[in-house]
C-alpha cells in the first residue's frame, strides 16, 4: 500500500485529487438530499401518529394533493394555483426590477457626486426608516388594490437595499484604481464607468440578494390586506376558512419561489462577478 | 539662449511647493528631465516623496511652482503621463490583456495600434500564459508587472515609478529591476522613479535626485555614468552607494 503511494505519477495524483474532489461533491448532495427528506418523513409522522392536531398541521401527501388539484380547481379562493403564482409574480417582479433600475444607478450616483449625494440624501433618509408596509392605506387610495399599489410598495422594500449597497460598494472603490484613471488621463465620468461601477459590483449583488427577500417578504403582507388573487391572498383565504393545507401550500410555493429566483440571481452573478470565482 | 536650453528638456519643473494647511512638505524643488532620462529620486523616509509623486501626476495640485512637459504645464489629459504605484493597482474585474489595454483605451488610441502594443508588451514580459488571467491569480510580482507593463504600452511621455519593488525579496527585485531597464531601454520613455532603496537608485539611475527631510528640497543632483549591466559589487558602485547614502544622513 505504502509502496504504491509512492511510486505515483503526478497525472496520477493529480486524477486522485481530482477524483476526491467529485466523492466530496456526491456525499454532499446526498447530504441535501438527506436533510429534505428527512424533514418530510418527520413531518409526516408528527401527522401520522397524530402528535400534532390535524387542524393545526396537515400530511405531506395531503398537501401535494392540494398542489395537483389546485392545478385545475379555483376553489375556495377563487383563482387556479397558477393564477396565484403568476398574480404574485408580476407584481413581485415589477417592483422589484423597479427597484433595481432605479435604486442601483441613484445609489452609484449618489457615492460617486457628493453634490448629488447632499442633494438626495435628505429625501431618502426620511424614505428609508418607513416600513414600507405602512404605505399600504395609501397606495390603495391612490391606485387601488391592482398591480400598481402592491408593486409600489414592493419597490420601496427592494429600493432601499439596493440604493444602500450600490451607494457603500461605489464608495468603497480604492483610491489607487481611481488615481490609476486619473493619471491616464480619464475624466471623472469615465473613473465613475470604468472604474467605479466595477469595483461596487460585489456589493451591489449583495443588495441586490437582499432585496429580492424584501421584495417577497412585502408581497406577501401586501396581499394579505389588499388583493383579489395572488399567494399571499391564498394563505388568508386558507385561514379564513380554516385550510390548513392550502396555507401551507401557499407558503411551499412561496419557498420554492424563492430558491428559484435565488438561483437566477446567483446564476447573473456568476457571469458579472466571473472574475471573483476563477 | 536661455529658450534653447529649455527645449532640451522633456520635463521641467520649477518651484514645486506645496503646503497641506501648515504642513510644509515641499519646498521650492525645482529640476529638469531630458527626453529618455532615468531619473531616481531618494530621501529619507516620510519626507514626502508620495506628495512628490502625485504632484507630478497632478493627483494633487501644487501650492506654488509649476511642471511642464514639452514646454506646456502638464495635464494628464492632454499629455501621455503613467504611473507605476506602490500599492497593488492592477483592475481586478480585468484579465492580464484588458487590463495592458486599459490606459490606452481611455486615451482612446484606434484599436489596432492598441492589439499591436499590447501583443508587443505580452511578448516583452513573456505573458503568454496569464494573457486571459484575472490579477488575483498570479503572484504579487507577476501582477505587479503587469502594472509596469500596462505604463510602458501607454508610451508616456512622463513615467513616475513610485517604490514599486517595496514589497519584494532581493532576489525578486534584482531581477524586476533588469526588466524595467530593458523596458527603458526598448522604449526610450523618460523615466521618474521614487524609492527609498539607495542601491536601487544607483543600480537604475542615469542621475539621483536626492532629497532633504521635510519640507523636502533638492539636496544634490549625483550622476551615474556606470556602465551596464551595473555589478553591486564593483569598487565604483560601492563607492557611489555609499557618498549618496552619506548625503541622506547628514543633512
Amino acid at each position: 500500500m505504502k509502496d504504491s503511494s509512492v511510486a505515483m505519477t503526478n497525472e496520477q495524483m493529480v486524477a486522485n485529487v481530482k477524483a476526491g474532489q467529485k466523492r466530496i461533491r456526491y456525499r454532499d448532495t446526498i447530504l441535501s438530499v438527506c436533510a429534505l427528506l428527512l424533514f418530510l418523513i418527520i413531518w409526516e409522522c408528527l401527522v401520522m401518529f397524530e402528535l400534532v392536531d390535524s387542524r393545526k398541521l396537515c400530511s405531506v401527501l395531503e398537501v401535494l394533493k392540494l398542489f395537483i388539484v389546485k392545478l385545475s380547481d379555483p376553489n375556495p379562493d377563487g383563482s387556479v394555483l397558477l393564477v396565484n403564482i403568476w398574480s404574485s409574480l408580476e407584481v413581485a417582479l415589477t417592483g422589484y426590477l423597479l427597484a433595481l433600475v432605479i435604486g442601483i444607478p441613484l445609489g452609484w450616483l449618489m457615492g460617486w457626486y457628493r453634490g448629488f449625494d447632499a442633494f438626495m440624501r435628505p429625501i431618502f433618509e426620511i424614505i428609508r426608516p418607513i416600513p414600507p408596509v405602512s404605505w399600504i392605506p395609501l397606495t390603495i387610495v391612490w391606485m387601488g388594490i391592482g398591480l400598481q399599489s402592491k408593486a409600489f410598495i414592493v419597490f420601496f422594500s427592494a429600493f432601499v437595499p439596493c440604493l444602500i449597497n450600490s451607494y457603500t460598494g461605489i464608495r468603497q472603490t480604492k483610491e489607487v484604481l481611481i488615481n490609476v484613471g486619473k493619471t491616464f488621463g480619464a475624466s471623472n465620468f469615465t473613473c465613475f464607468w470604468k472604474v467605479g461601477i466595477p469595483s461596487s459590483m460585489t456589493m451591489t449583488f449583495a443588495g441586490i440578494k437582499v432585496a429580492i427577500g424584501n421584495a417577497w417578504a412585502t408581497l406577501v403582507a401586501a396581499e394579505m390586506l389588499a388583493a383579489s388573487s395572488g399567494l399571499g391572498y391564498m394563505i388568508l383565504m386558507g385561514r379564513n376558512y380554516g385550510r390548513v393545507d392550502l396555507v401551507i401550500l401557499g407558503i411551499v410555493v412561496i419557498g420554492v419561489l424563492g430558491v428559484i429566483i435565488s438561483f437566477l440571481i446567483a446564476s447573473c452573478e456568476n457571469i458579472v462577478l466571473r472574475w471573483k470565482k476563477v | 539662449m536661455e529658450n534653447m536650453e529649455k527645449q532640451e528638456y522633456k520635463v521641467r519643473v520649477e518651484h514645486l511647493t506645496k503646503y497641506f494647511g501648515n504642513l510644509h512638505v515641499l519646498d521650492d524643488v525645482s529640476f529638469n528631465i531630458k527626453k529618455g532620462e532615468f531619473l531616481c529620486v531618494v530621501g529619507p523616509t516620510g519626507c514626502g516623496k508620495t506628495t512628490f509623486l502625485n504632484l507630478l501626476t497632478r493627483i494633487y495640485m501644487p501650492t506654488k511652482g509649476q511642471l511642464y512637459i514639452d514646454n506646456e504645464p502638464a495635464d494628464p489629459k492632454k499629455h501621455n503621463l503613467a504611473v507605476v504605484f506602490q500599492e497593488p493597482s492592477s483592475m481586478p474585474w480585468l484579465t492580464v490583456e484588458q487590463n495592458l489595454r486599459f490606459g490606452m483605451e481611455i486615451k482612446k488610441l484606434p484599436k489596432d495600434e492598441i492589439d499591436r502594443r499590447v501583443e508587443n508588451m505580452i511578448s516583452l514580459l513573456g505573458l503568454e500564459e496569464f494573457r486571459d488571467k484575472y490579477p488575483h491569480q498570479l503572484s504579487v510580482s507577476t501582477a505587479q508587472r503587469i502594472i509596469i507593463g500596462r505604463a510602458f504600452a501607454m508610451q508616456p511621455d512622463l513615467l513616475l515609478m513610485d517604490e514599486p519593488y517595496g514589497q519584494m525579496d532581493i532576489k525578486l527585485r534584482f531581477y524586476l529591476e533588469d526588466e524595467v531597464i530593458r523596458l527603458w531601454k526598448e522604449t526610450g520613455t523618460t523615466v521618474i522613479f521614487i524609492t527609498h532603496n539607495i542601491e536601487e537608485a544607483v543600480y537604475l539611475a542615469e542621475r539621483v535626485l536626492i532629497l532633504t527631510n521635510k519640507p523636502a528640497k533638492i539636496k544634490e543632483e549625483v550622476k551615474i555614468d556606470l556602465p551596464r549591466p551595473r555589478d553591486v559589487t564593483a569598487p565604483e558602485f560601492i563607492k557611489l552607494r555609499n557618498y549618496v547614502t552619506d548625503q541622506i544622513k547628514w543633512w
